[in-house]
């Protein structure tokens, strides 16, 4: 039997092996998992700031990140798949950012943007009302630098939350089971 | 009405106001206790008719207290701002808030951040400080919270 081997798909993680009238494909299920869900992420429409702009002109035609696979921006946390800190979080805000994240179905992922989201940014000093930084109240994935950063730095921010999800690294895809009640 | 010409106005109507400028408006100092009429008069009279509250913010000078009011008049098109400097220690003033309804949420912002008590309020309490920050007036100069803030 004439077996072509094909390994030169780019994205795929494992071996597809093409024979006359259909194929076979070698991997493991965990990669594929991950590489499913690593490309179709749905972000929580979330912003609190001047950041939430920038998300916005990601989301806008010009940026797009549809093509990546951050297909639509859902209004409910329980359809969404990502949160992107967009803005500063303030202690008024933080009980409902936990909740949102709490809210969100598993796996979920995160990405602080922007410095106040990151250390409470500008607004770090001399402060009585703002989080300095989210992952005071939830685990973060991915942080993206800036004040706020260029539509170009989210996009490379959620490229790179793929391939860590690919990877397997994600906190999500590391934490340890709680064990069972009984 | 020229700038000059509403310094006159407003000086026939309130002699004891001093005036101030350089500023994109024009600004006027008056005292606490002559402010309940005088707002009275800038809202009804009918060459001013300043109708909208646009602004109510207050500044920490350390040593004192100054009230800022910034009053448009959408008829005429004039801008003016009113200021009143008031004491650190128990600062009161008469509400403005049955002259402008916009002023009973403004006031009541003033009241948490600065402790500025204004007299017969309708509900007078916190605006968007969470509850037990009562008497903390976080926007004063000397205001500490040794939890929540990093002093630089």
């Amino acid at each position: 039997m004439d077996v072509k081997t094909n390994t030169a798909k780019a994205d795929f993680p494992g071996q597809v092996h093409e024979t006359p009238g259909g194929g076979i494909v070698l991997s493991k299920l965990d990669d594929i998992i991950n590489w499913a869900r690593s490309n179709s992420l749905w972000p929580l429409t979330f912003a609190t700031s001047c950041c939430g702009i920038e998300m916005m002109s990601v989301a806008a035609a010009k940026y797009d990140f549809s093509r990546f696979g951050f297909e639509v921006a859902r209004a409910s946390p329980r359809q969404a798949d990502v949160i992107i800190i967009a803005g500063t979080i303030v202690n008024k805000m933080a009980p409902v950012l936990k909740r949102l994240y709490d809210q969100m179905a598993d796996p979920k992922y995160v990405i602080a943007m922007g410095a106040c989201a990151i250390s409470g940014g500008p607004f770090f000093y001399n402060t009585y009302s703002v989080v300095k930084g989210a992952d005071h109240v939830i685990p973060v994935d991915v942080y993206v630098a800036g004040c706020p950063p260029r539509p170009e730095a989210l996009l490379n921010a959620l490229i790179t939350l793929q391939q860590k999800i690919k990877s397997g690294l994600t906190r999500e895809q590391i934490k340890v089971p709680k064990p069972d009640k009984k | 009405m020229s700038g000059e010409e509403l310094k006159i106005k407003i000086t026939e109507l309130l002699p004891s106001s001093t005036f101030e400028e350089g500023g994109e408006f024009l600004n006027i100092l008056i005292e606490a206790k002559d402010w309940p009429g005088f707002a009275k008069q800038l809202r009804n009279d009918d060459s001013l008719f300043f109708d909208y509250l646009f602004c109510l913010t207050c500044v920490d000078w350390m040593t004192h207290l100054t009230l800022v009011y910034h009053l448009t008049s959408t008829k005429f098109r004039y801008n003016i701002v009113v200021k009143i400097k008031l004491e650190r220690e128990n600062p009161e003033v008469e509400t403005v808030s049955h002259i402008w309804r916009t002023a009973e949420f403004h006031e009541r912002e003033v009241y948490e951040m600065f402790g500025v008590i204004f007299l017969n309020h309708p509900d007078l309490r916190l605006l968007i400080l969470p509850d037990g920050w009562e008497g903390k007036f976080p926007l004063r100069k000397d205001f500490e919270d040794p939890v929540n803030m990093i002093r630089l």
